[in-house]
């Protein structure tokens, strides 16, 4: 028996928390994405699965909550917006540093600095390519709908889990605000089995104590640590995701991740009623990013067109995947204002005949 | 008397101050912020000091707090606005330099910058306006909201157990060496409006003798984050803010003010 | 010795029609107004004209500072 409701993709995220059997959310409001918080308050978690909600002071505190929590092994998540996030950076290099699972959201909105409270998609480079310091990476998954809001909080936490990682759903305002009609997933136990090769949950006699870190003064132990952190991430390919509309007859690729792939199944619609052999490539994993799978539909393009709400950060992943072999172009509307189908179409039309 | 005979010139005896611009107010009918800001710029007016006056405005309902006052002023990240006044002031120690923020910017993110710009005594001026709630984001629980106060993340009440109880930092930060003059007040009348404004006054006054921080904590209203009216968002106030957070100077020429 | 005479201006479009000056009116003198303004408040206004005495504590405790408070002095 399906259970259907008609929610806002930030209240999905929240009700998706409680079914996937978090023990913890913290969190600080920001717009545009107060609604997660909000939702989890009212609707009293602790009594529903024993789910603690815990309003922070400020972003930095809920980082550093998270990090606790999370070396004992539990299954803990915050969200934010843009410069919540950029707050959080420190916290989270410390988290994929010292290899704990958790689960981050970031729904954009436009910047830099306050921005704007609109949506964007110019947060890509701080999530996919580092955003704190050091060499370390996290999963990226990015939604396009209020269903996928809802699915990727537990597929988010598999894969943290998995590859004891931080996860981050990259999403945005728009996609945070919007509603629409989304299958619920069933309610999960909560874990109360912890690895103790690695928690820190009180040190029984049966085993040594556990230390969370990311400091390691030996730089020969720390190069050794980075290896494996890299051996790692590589291995992550194998968990890439993404979705295919219209590709295999394709001779002009799309590719645009969340609500700019949203607005590119339009686009695609809108050309193929003009003859133009158009699909639309839609990352639903940012990192791993699905080089390989633009790679090899490379060949039979005469173009790709990145379609971000940036200044154009994914197509840079997109140009190293087709190494040279095929022009890469982007577009994408700036700082909160969103593209229409018909903005989209023009320029596509101009780059498929071959424009510059 | 004909009223056209009583409205002259010759006759005026209030008019709003030129230093407010004419933008018309953001914020909702009845909220302090705009009473606060308006006698913030009548002191500035009367002492003739507008071009040698800096603010600092948060993040919060007063985030635009520059597109109503007439002085330069500069935009901080939440809770920054202290350290932001210090870099400015430590440079520029001639200049009248205020920071204008909510309870969430000073009290909650902004703990750490508060309590050090006061430790250091920067002689400067801290307005904090304390509504018990965060407006601008939708009305989410603030560090100042009371036992038992609904909010968007209170929804049930705060519950202090869960939630810790809320805190008085204007208390707190009156221990501090560096603070020199700690007082709270009230707009919601005509009575604690003109007090407000003398206390105003002494901040700005006191900047010029280098003794340390002035913080001057507003007790204000949000009937939009309270959902009531004006006039019943500030009976609600003094009934149950008032008690919590009581009138009058904490410090004063740097010594706590005894019962 | 006669009360002052006074005189309030409302900018009447600026006005919120929130009714704090309303109920710190010593005097009873505003009112609202049942028309609204450009933005649909209803303004305030002086309903009893003769009773202003020019105290401005009406204008000081306006949040949007949309009073001019005029005032003869008797004598």
């Amino acid at each position: 028996m399906k259970e259907l409701a008609l929610m806002k993709g930030n209240e999905a995220i929240a009700e998706a928390a409680i079914r996937a059997g978090v023990d913890g959310y913290f969190g600080y409001p920001i717009t545009p994405q107060s609604e997660v918080m909000e939702y989890l308050m009212l609707q009293k978690p602790e009594e529903r699965t024993g789910m603690v909600v815990l309003q922070a002071e400020s972003e930095v505190a809920s980082i550093n909550m998270i990090y606790g929590a999370a070396g004992t092994g539990k299954k803990v998540m915050t969200s934010s917006s843009s410069p919540g996030i950029s707050l959080m950076q420190e916290g989270i290099s410390y988290i994929a540093g010292a290899e704990l699972p958790c689960l981050i959201v970031n729904v954009v909105r436009g910047g830099p600095g306050l921005g704007t409270i609109q949506p964007s998609q110019a947060d890509y480079f701080q999530s996919v390519k580092g955003g704190g310091h050091g060499d370390y990476r996290l999963i990226v998954l990015a939604p396009a709908s209020v269903q996928e809001m809802a699915d990727f909080v537990d597929l988010g936490f598999e894969l943290a889990f998995k590859y004891r990682n931080p996860a981050l759903i990259l999403t945005d305002g728009l996609i945070g605000q919007m509603m629409e009609k989304v299958e619920l997933p069933t309610q999960k136990e909560r874990v109360s089995e912890y690895d103790q090769s690695w928690v820190t949950t009180g040190k029984t006699k049966d085993r040594e104590r556990n230390i969370i870190t990311s400091l390691n003064l030996d730089p020969d132990l720390q190069y050794e640590h980075n290896l494996k952190l890299q051996e790692k991430y590589k291995s992550m390919e194998e968990d890439v995701m993404f979705e295919n509309i219209e590709c295999d007859d394709a001779d002009f690729l799309l590719v645009a991740y969340g609500s700019s792939a949203r607005i590119c199944q339009k686009v695609v619609e809108l050309a193929r009623a003009r003859g133009k052999k158009v699909g639309l490539l839609r990352p639903q994993t940012l990192f791993p990013f699905p080089t390989k799978e633009i790679a090899r539909r490379a060949r039979r393009l005469k173009g790709i067109l990145s379609v971000e709400l940036s200044a154009g950060q994914m197509v840079e992943d997109v140009k190293l995947a087709v190494n040279g072999k095929v022009p890469v172009y982007h577009y994408g509307m700036l700082g909160g204002k969103i593209h229409s189908p018909d903005d989209v179409l023009k320029v596509l039309e101009e780059k498929y005949m071959g424009g510059y | 008397m004909e009223i056209k005979e009583i409205i002259k010139a010759e006759n005026l005896v209030y008019r709003r101050t030129p230093l407010m611009t004419d933008a018309t107010l953001s914020y909702c009918p009845g909220c302090g912020h705009g009473t606060i800001h308006r006698l913030i710029m009548e002191v500035v007016e009367e002492m003739g000091i507008q071009e040698d006056t800096i603010g600092v405005a948060p993040v919060g309902c007063a985030v635009l707090a520059y597109d109503f006052m007439d002085v330069d002023c500069t935009q901080a990240a939440h809770g920054r606005a202290p350290a932001v006044a210090t870099g400015i002031k430590r440079l520029w120690p001639e200049k009248y330099v205020f920071t204008y923020q909510g309870d969430g910017d000073l009290a909650a993110i902004g703990t750490a910058e508060t309590i050090h710009a006061c430790n250091r005594g920067e002689n400067m001026t801290i307005f904090f306006v304390n509504n018990a709630i965060y407006g601008m984001t939708g009305g989410q629980m603030a560090p100042t909201t009371l036992e038992g106060m609904k909010s968007s993340t209170s929804p049930y009440g705060r519950n202090n157990e869960t939630m810790g109880p809320p805190y008085k930092i204007t208390e707190m930060i009156a221990q501090l060496e560096g603070t020199y003059y700690v007082t709270r007040q009230a707009v919601h009348k005509p009575g604690p409006v003109r007090k407000a404004k003398k206390a105003i006054r002494k901040a700005f006054e006191l900047q010029k003798e280098n003794k340390g921080t002035s913080l001057i904590e507003f007790v204000s209203n949000c009937n939009s984050g309270w959902k009531m009216t004006p006039n019943e968002s500030n009976i609600w106030m003094e009934e149950n803010m008032f008690p919590f957070y009581p009138m009058g100077d904490i410090k004063v020429d740097g010594q706590l003010v005894k019962d | 010795m006669a009360k002052a005479k006074g005189a309030i201006v409302v900018d009447i479009e600026r006005c919120k029609g929130c009714q704090v000056c309303m109920v710190n009116c010593p005097t009873d003198t505003i009112g609202m107004a049942e028309e609204v303004n450009g933005k649909g408040y209803h303004y305030a206004y002086m309903k009893s004209p003769e009773s202003c005495t020019g105290c401005t504590n009406c204008a000081v405790v306006c949040p949007d500072g949309v009073i001019t408070v005029y005032r003869v002095k008797p004598n």
